[in-house]
This record gives C-alpha cells, structure tokens and sequence, in this order.
C-alpha cells in the first residue's frame, strides 16, 4: 500500500501500486455503504469544496455524498451563482476558498490542466473531477475498481473503448489506467473521433466494429456528445448509430461473458440500444455505487489517511 | 560627441563580405573607416571599447516584435520594449500592428512615432495592418500608411482569410513597393486549438491544430505571390510543411520568404508536458554546447509560458526549422516578443494568452543551435539578422559601410550565461527560457555611435 500524494490531478503520473492502493481502499469504504449508518468519521473537521465551473450533476452529487459520508463538511460551488460571472480569474477564486480554510478543493473545470495549475497556486489538497478533454481521474479509477470487482486481474484483459476518443476525458483517463494494470487496449469509432494518431498512446485502433467487439472482455462505451459535435463530425446520430451503435445484432458478437460499460449519462438508442444498457451485460449502475466507494477512499488518501488507521476508523461508529 | 572606437575586435559584416580582426571607427554617429584607417584617423581623446575576443557586426535588426503601445502598455512599452531589445543587442526593430488600436491609420502611425521619439532608446520602424481593425474585412488604407512610414503591411497576431482580399492587398501594395507580411493560419483548421495536433495533445487533452493549418496558408500565399509579382514574407513558420513548400517556391523564383523564431528551432510541444517529458526525447543533447557546471532547468506541464503562437510543434518540424534556417529557406531571424503581464500567463492555458518574450534570449539560442552546432557561420548567422531583414523591409540597415548609421553590435558567441527572466528591463517576464543556460552574449549595443548598453 503506497498513497504519499496530496493530490489526485491524472491517471498518467500514477504508479501501478498506487492504483492499486485507492481500490483496495475503496473496498473498505464499499462495505460502509451496507451498514445501517453510513458514515465514518474518516474526515470529521475537514472542510471539502466542490468547485464545479463546469456543470456536473453525477460526479458533483457522488463527491457530494463521498465528503458526507465521511463527515466532512461540504461546500458546493459552482459557476453559475459564482463569482466567474462577474470577472474574477480562477486564481482568485481559488485562493479564496484557501482562505476560508478549505482542506480538499474538488475541482471540474472546461480547462484540460486547470486542475494541475490550482495545486500549484494553493496549498489546499486538489482532486481533479474532470478537465477539459485531459483528464477524469476518479471515473477512470471507478471503472478499475468496476472491472477488478468483476474480471479480478485485468493483466492480460481486453478492453475495448467504443465511441468519441477524441473528446473524451474518460478515455484519456482509461487508457493509462487499464495499461498500467496489464489490460490491453482497443479504441474504436468513427475517424474523426478516434483519430490513429491515438496509437501514440499505445492503443491498438480499429474502425471494424466487429473485430473491436468480438475479442473483448469488457466493452466500455462512451458517450456521444452529439449537442458538441453533429455536422462535423459524423453527419447523423442515426448514422453513427447505424455503423457503430451495440445493437442486438453486435451483442451477438460479444464473448458470452463480455461485459458491458458506460461512464453516463447515456444517450438510449445512440450508441446503444435502450434493452441491452438495462440488460444483466451491463454494469452501469453498479460504476454509480463504486464511484461512490472510490471517491471516498480518494478523499479519505489525500487528506493524509493511512490505510492502516482506516479499519479503526471505521470501528468507531460501530 | 557620438564619435567611438572599437578595437581588437573581429568585425563580420555580411553585407561586404568583411570577417576580420580590425578596428572600427565612429564618427558623428556614423561609420567612418575600418582597421588602419580607423586607428588613424580616430581623435585622440576618443571613446573606446577593448572588444578583443568579441564580435563587432551591425547593429542588428528584429523585424517581429510586439510593443503594445497604444492601448497596452500594462504589458510593454515603446520604452521598456526599446530597452530589452538593447539588452538583447537589437539596434532597429519593427513593430507589429496588433495593438489597441490596430495601426490601422496615419494618425496611428504618428502617435507611435512621437512615443519613438520621445522614449526609445533603439531605432523603431512600425508595420500598418492589411485590413482595417486586422478584421479582415476590408483594406486598411494602405496608401496612407504608407505615406505615414510604415515599412510592411501586415494584420499579425490575425491572419487575412479572405484568399481574394488578400490578392486585392497584394495588388494594391505593390504600388508602393510595401512588401507584404503574414501570420499564416488557417482559422478552420486552427479551431480553438492551443497547441500542436500530434502525440503530446492525445495525451494532454487540449484543443490542438495540425501544422496544416499554416501549410495550408502558406501554400496560399506562394500562389497569390506568384500570381501578383508581390513578395509575401511568411512570419514565425512552425512546421516542416510550411519550409517545404517555402524552398520549392523559392527554387522556382516566386517572392516569398520566411522567418524563424529561436523558441520554433529549439522547443517542441513536448515542452508542455513538462520538463521532465521534454528532456528524455526531445530534449536531448540540446545543451551539449554548454561546457560549464548548471543545474537543468525544470518545468511543470500546462505551464502558460510555453503557450505561443503558433505552437512549438513536434521534434519534426522543430529540426526542419532549424535546417531551413541554415539552408536559407528560412532567410530571416526574429523574436515575435511577446510581452503580456504575468497574471495574465497565471491562468489555465485555455484562457492564457498567446505568447512569449524572446528579445534577451534570441541572439544567445541562435548562437547556441546554429553557430555552436556548426551548421552555420558567425557571418551567415549574423547575416539573418541584419542584410536580409533590411532587404525585405527596404531600410539602409544592417552594414558597416563607410558612411552607415554607426549602429553596432558587440557579443560574445563564447560566452555561458544563465538567462534569469526577472533582470529584464522590459515590462513583462513571460519567457520560457527562465533558468536556461546559454552560450553567446551581448556585451554592447551601439546606436548611431552612442553606447546605450554595456554588459
């Protein structure tokens, strides 16, 4: 078990073990979220901030409920009725939350690097929810967790990513989290979104469908941002859907034990079909609950917990 | 008196073919004899400088820099900026349009002219835009600017997208014999991207454009100058694309040159990543010229001072720059300084503006990737900076002919020095170079005889 890190800004500066040490510490915190009272005073007196300058409901209210959980007060904060509006600059912003003592900031931003330039400007704990097209650390590490929980030891596994690449936050985070844990990884799309230039990342890119989802063990989807991307693109969501979507026909060409992913929020009918997403394949739901076990057990590490205290800490609500 | 002596010194002059240790004589502010003559009829109680182990050439010229008067001058000055380009060893340099207001009009170009002759301490010659506001709507009355003094038309900072405007301006300015400058980019392909397309934009999620997006432009501009007869001079080229097609144009006679920045031939886009992903790769055996003890400089990733435009590209293009420049594609050297205040560069890179200072550094890194290399000459160095940026802006600078303004430069090409961004007489700090060990300096700067730097 390793974590000497304040903050969490990327999956690509993590080691293997540290990986490692956030979902085994995820696991402890999972078991929480069974009992009767599920809270642990892992974090009583520490003041947590969610500084969303972009809109999130997911991530936010899972965070939300993460610092709660773990009793620490919670601030939520975001552009809409902040200060954005009225011209101050990030920094400013920032450093004001310092002052009022904040402990951990959680920070979601359009910026990709906007997380790594606040832990440069504050002495406050900074976790990444999100930046830009960069980077979605706590997504990324919920998917782990979510395949870990299901697949065991992913050294060896398939994975393929399904959808826009090249936007995408969560493949960013993905493709060196599942690397770093021997999983081998394939991106599939139209070009436009999955360029091959992405092999450069030490991914394999295909755009036969077929072949991308008949040799996966796990099958991550990810979502369309059509509202961004239409005309450009790829001409018509009915198209994407046409050439790309899992649709019954391709579910057919899944191995019989091929899991079934999708970081949400979907878009039933696009990149895939509203019967297969609440089909026994998919695990959408149970990345929500994990996410929850993940960012707990993130907060609970940068704050400066040991993993060695957690077990007692969790003892004293007992 | 602006009468002074430089002796023991090794005068290159390019534009008469001159490398040799000889004295070199000042008088009333213009030069008056070289070598015996020079001792002869220099007056004995003269103003000297001992430059032995120095280089004496023309004062050099710096035809890209941003001053931000009027309307800017939060970040630079005509004074600070003036300043800075002393230190750096630029005599003349040439202002870019893209201030506020655009230079768009004589009056314009008259309030930056009194501020010139008011509070610069070099000589300072502006450009007038292409289009009114740099909009790239319609043409800036080109004439007028003319008549006003400007010496290029350019809408820097922007580029003209409309291919039949800009054949209008072509057309128009070759009336006056005004050449032509272009910032080329292709806005489309250039999107909201803030840095390379390539592998260091996979794996750092911003909005990044391919070095098409200035191919694109420049292969633009060879056909409008072969079309129109009129020289079209490429600005800042970043990408191994944009120096193909500038050689092969050039080979087959057509008006066209281009520039390269020194932050272009020595950093990559690997540099956003952070230090320590630069060093391993692209980074390697860039400092071997240097022979005393330092400590590498070491940088975080997103760091807003590695933010320009356009943007330090791949390993690629960075090295087909550099060859341009030597083969003489590339015929002229420039900073594109780019002053901004420091809480402006402290932001997220999206929101950062584009950027960087460069007039301190420019003759070191030149000296260091091309001289120290020995791809190139001191005399075909020196040359990028003073006949062919004089050439192209037709102004009678960059010689030591008898009788020229008795503007020189003094350096060093030996010397090691560490570059500290803070002792900089300009306004703004925005250098990437801070901590950088380099090799070739300016000892004086000399203009019309006076020496107004001495290090």
């Amino acid at each position: 078990m390793s974590w000497n890190r304040k903050h969490l800004l990327d999956i690509y500066s993590l080691s293997k073990e540290e990986i490692l040490t956030v979902l085994d510490t995820a696991k402890g915190f999972k078991q929480v979220g069974r009992r009767s009272i599920k809270k642990v005073p892992a974090l009583r007196g520490k003041t947590v901030v969610n500084l969303f300058v972009e809109p999130s409901t997911r991530t936010r209210v899972s965070f939300e409920l993460a610092a709660q959980r773990l009793n620490a007060d919670i601030i939520n904060f975001t552009a809409e009725a902040s200060s954005f509006k009225k011209g101050e600059t990030l920094k400013d912003t920032i450093r004001n939350l310092e002052a009022l003592t904040a402990d951990i900031v959680i920070i979601r931003h359009s910026s990709a690097g906007a997380a790594h330039f606040l832990s440069r400007v504050v002495e406050s704990s900074i976790v990444n929810a999100g930046d830009g097209a960069h980077s979605h650390p706590t997504q990324a590490l919920l998917d782990l967790y979510t395949m870990r929980e299901k697949k065991g030891d992913l050294q060896g596994k398939e994975v393929t990513i399904l959808g826009d690449i090249l936007f995408s936050r969560v493949a960013r985070s993905n493709i060196w989290g599942l690397q770093k844990l021997g999983a081998r990884v394939t991106l599939c799309g139209p070009p436009t979104l999955v360029p091959k230039s992405l092999e450069s990342m030490g991914c394999k890119v295909t755009y036969d469908v077929k072949e991308a989802l008949s040799n996966a063990d796990i099958i991550n989807l990810l979502r369309i941002q059509h509202e961004r991307q239409q005309h450009s693109m790829f001409p018509s969501l009915g198209e994407y859907s046409k050439l790309f979507g899992l649709n019954q026909e391709r579910l057919a060409w899944l191995k019989p034990d091929a899991m079934i992913m999708h970081p949400g929020p979907i878009n039933r009918g696009v990149e895939i079909e509203s019967e297969i997403a609440d089909s026994e394949r998919s695990v959408v739901l149970e990345q929500v609950t994990n996410g929850l076990a993940v960012r707990m057990a993130v907060l609970f590490l940068v704050s400066g917990g040991k993993v060695a205290s957690l077990e007692q800490k969790m003892g004293d609500v007992n | 008196m602006n009468d002074l002596l430089i002796l023991n010194g090794r005068v290159i002059d390019p534009a008469n073919d001159i490398d040799t240790h000889q004295s070199l004589l000042i008088l009333n502010g213009k030069v008056a004899a070289l070598g015996a003559e020079a001792d002869a009829k220099a007056p004995s109680d003269v103003k000297k400088i001992d430059a032995k182990g120095l280089v004496v050439c023309p004062g050099l010229l710096d035809i890209h820099v941003h001053f931000r008067e009027p309307g800017q001058s939060a970040k630079e000055t005509i004074e600070t900026g003036t300043r800075a380009a002393a230190q750096g060893g630029f005599t003349t340099v040439v202002c870019m349009p893209n201030t506020n207001p655009a230079i768009d009009s004589p009056g314009t170009v008259a309030l930056i002219q009194d501020k010139v002759e008011k509070s610069a301490v070099i000589h300072v010659y502006t450009t007038g835009a292409i289009t009114k506001g740099i909009a790239g709507e319609e043409l800036a009355p080109i004439g007028s600017l003319h008549g006003a003094g400007v010496v290029a038309i350019t809408d820097d900072g922007r580029c003209v997208q409309n291919n039949d405007l800009m054949r209008r301006a072509c057309e128009y300015a070759k009336m006056f014999d005004l050449p032509i400058m272009d910032h080329c980019q292709d806005y489309d392909l250039v999107g909201k991207g803030v840095m390379h397309e390539g592998h260091w934009s996979n794996v750092m999620g911003l909005p990044s454009w391919p070095a098409a997006g200035e191919e694109v432009i420049v292969a633009r501009n060879i056909q409008l100058a072969e079309l129109t007869g009129t020289h079209i001079h490429c600005q800042h080229m970043s990408s191994a694309g944009a120096v193909k097609l500038i050689r092969e144009a050039k080979d087959k006679g057509i008006p066209i040159s281009g520039e390269a920045c020194a932050h272009h031939f020595t950093l990559t886009d690997a540099a956003l990543a952070g230090s320590n992903e630069f060093w391993p790769v692209d980074g390697k055996g860039l400092l071997d010229v240097i022979k005393m003890d330092y400590e590498r400089p070491e940088w975080e990733n997103y760091n807003t001072l590695f933010k320009m435009n356009p943007p330090l590209r791949s390993g690629a293009d960075r090295d087909a720059v550099l060859k341009g420049v030597a083969d003489g594609t590339l015929e002229i050297l420039a900073s594109d300084h780019a002053p901004h205040c420091a809480y402006e560069k402290e932001t997220e890179f999206d929101t950062a503006p584009f950027g960087i200072t460069g007039l301190e550094t420019e003759l070191a890194l030149g000296v260091m990737r091309l001289y120290q290399t020995g791809m190139m000459s001191l005399s075909e160095l020196i040359r990028r900076w003073t006949v062919t940026p004089a050439k192209l802006v037709r102004l009678d600078k960059g010689t030591l002919s008898i009788g020229a303004a008795g503007d020189v430069t003094i350096f060093d090409p030996d010397e090691e020095w560490i570059y500290d961004r803070m002792k900089t007489p300009s306004k703004a700090t925005n250098s990437p170079f801070h901590g950088w060990p380099l090799k070739g300096r300016n000892k004086y700067t000399v203009v019309n005889g006076k020496v107004i730097f001495g290090n």
